[in-house]
């Protein structure tokens, strides 16, 4: 059911009039916030301020996810991101895989801290099972417990590891994502020494990706925040930057609704409506992340 | 009727002309290039020249609009600095060595042909109907996806290319998508032989994918004698990808070497 559209989109006050606007292509891409903000860790710089006790948005429910699949199946999605929080803390994670793997190609994206033998072992079966292709992305911010644990926490950095070489061992290669919260970890030396890294935790065939930081949540009080509400001016962004922002081609539904991408989640002027449908829509950069993504070339997709 | 469908070239005309000879062989009637007709291999006039002799009716690939636009990059669709590094590489070689005499009409081939394969409606396109240098891979193209892209542009059968991997999905509806796969370099499988498809419209199961040989070591030699990438060399000489692999999806990147 569709919803005002006055509702929708940032509000005047809030709205920088030089903004470019973004047109809404198709739904390649849907991110699915099943964990909602609950998660087993509290990473310092969680850019939706995620923990054990962030209950700000809940869980999806299975009805929840479900009808978001069959929307994104109507609406001809190509891949299904599966995101928190924490995905593996839902009860029903697996019930959950194996709808969305039967729609589309999935991806959840996990700290791996939950990832033990016998969750490892059942995901190889998906993954050799599934005729669409099953990924997991897998944060990691460091090559080092030094590196590491001071942003995502204490002893993380080992369980982390560990869990990659479980995956290797059977079979699955996951995308080890890297938040650039630190010099040593920019540019194409860093990429190469981590890649590496992975390697000799018996991954043969290393996957990497590098993530520029997102100065909102828990990263503006760890750091600072931007230092311009929102830098970006003019009418239209070149078409090839335009055509391949997340906002062009994908939406994320959390259980409080559809939102422009998985990064606005929190904030209520970039949600779009109840069903995916009310997403289909131009939206305009307003929210001080969008230069990340705009200027730093982030792009959410593996 | 047959007819013959030869996906990215990436300048191996060795493999072209191959190609061609096998095509005829086999009774193709019609012949048709998916566009992408230089890149990763040498002398790209060299291919283009074959199949302008030929009259190859070609759809426009990313790197044909590239080349003959002269543009900044190929517009591969690369996200990852190892993918695009190489891609530069590749990139910057193949503009330099296409003669200005073919920039028009590489400029001016067509983004999509349609064609009618006795009663049955053909699209051709280089990566889908809706984006040039849209990755159309096996796993990560669900049914609705496809269905959705073939009743838009209202045919019976899509085929596609771009990614280098071949395979084909007959949908739910009756309907066919076939990735026609690359003559330009081998399939990820450790494999040395290229593919192209065939169609068969006498045959139930219409779309064969031809394994071909070709002299790969001799492209290799010219690729090493025009100083292109060794890892690109590797690739001819054993089938294995040694690049391009971040945008592999993960089930079509376990199956690979590297």
């Amino acid at each position: 059911m569709n919803e005002p559209e006055a509702h929708l989109l940032p509000s005047a006050a809030s709205r920088t009039p030089s903004a470019p606007c973004v047109n809404f292509r198709w739904l390649d891409t849907l991110w699915v916030q099943i964990a909602g903000t609950l998660c087993n860790i509290a990473c310092r710089h969680c850019f939706i301020t995620c923990g054990p006790k962030a209950f700000e948005i809940p869980m999806m429910t299975v009805g929840q996810v479900e009808s978001a699949l069959e929307q994104g199946r109507a609406l001809g999605v190509r891949q299904i991101y599966y995101t928190g929080g924490e995905p593996f803390l839902h009860p029903q994670i697996r019930q959950l895989t194996e709808a969305a793997i039967a729609v589309a190609a999935l991806t959840i994206v996990t700290n791996a801290l939950l990832l033990d033998e016998e969750t490892v072992h059942w995901l190889a079966g998906v993954f050799e099972t599934s005729r669409y292709s099953l990924d997991l992305r897998v944060s990691l911010d460091g090559m080092t417990r030094e590196q590491n644990d001071p942003v995502r926490g204490r002893e993380t950095f080992e369980k982390i590891v560990a869990a990659i070489g479980r995956l290797a061992r059977a079979g699955i290669s996951p995308v080890v994502t890297v938040v650039e919260h630190e010099e040593g970890l920019a540019g194409s030396e860093a990429r190469s020494r981590f890649l590496d890294f992975i390697r000799s935790l018996g991954v043969p065939r290393p996957r990497l990706k590098f993530l520029p930081l997102l100065r909102i949540g828990r990263e503006e009080r760890r750091t600072h925040g931007y230092e311009t509400a929102n830098a970006l001016v003019g009418e239209r962004l070149s078409s090839d930057v335009e055509s391949t922002l997340l906002c062009a081609n994908g939406r994320a539904v959390t259980a409080r609704g559809v939102f422009t991408c998985p990064i606005l989640v929190k904030h209520p002027t970039a949600r779009m409506g109840k069903e995916l449908a009310d997403g289909r829509r131009p939206i305009r950069l307003d929210w001080s992340a969008c230069q990340t993504c705009v200027l730093e070339g982030l792009r959410c997709n593996t | 009727m047959r007819a013959a469908f030869f996906g990215g070239i990436y300048s191996n005309y060795l493999g072209l002309a191959a190609a061609l000879v096998d095509a005829r062989r086999r009774g193709a009637e019609a012949i048709f290039c998916l566009g992408d007709i230089g890149g990763f291999g040498p002398h790209p006039d060299r291919s283009i020249e074959l199949l302008r002799a030929h009259g190859i009716p070609t759809v426009q690939g990313n790197y044909d609009d590239a080349v003959g636009n002269a543009k900044a990059d190929c517009g591969c669709g690369y996200t990852d600095p190892v993918d695009n590094h190489f891609a530069r590489i590749s990139y910057a070689y193949t503009l330099e060595h296409t003669s200005a005499i073919h920039r028009p009409w590489l400029a001016n081939l067509p983004s999509r042909i349609l064609f009618d394969a006795e009663g049955t409606r053909c699209l051709l396109v280089h990566g889908s109907p809706r984006q040039v240098n849209e990755f159309l891979w096996d796993s990560t193209s669900p049914d609705d996806f496809l269905e959705h892209l073939v009743s838009s542009a209202d045919v019976d059968v899509l085929l596609c290319t771009h990614t280098g991997i071949h395979w084909q999905r007959a949908l739910p509806s009756g309907r066919r998508v076939v990735n026609v796969g690359a003559l330009g370099r081998p399939a990820n499988d450790g494999r040395t032989n290229v593919w192209y498809a065939l169609m068969d419209t006498d045959r139930s199961e219409p779309f064969e994918f031809v394994p071909l040989r070709y002299d790969h070591q001799r492209l290799a030699h010219e690729m090493r004698q025009e100083a292109l990438p060794e890892q690109f060399v590797e690739t001819v000489l054993t089938g294995w990808w040694t690049t391009c692999l971040e945008i592999l999806p993960a089930k079509e990147r376990s199956r690979g070497k590297f």
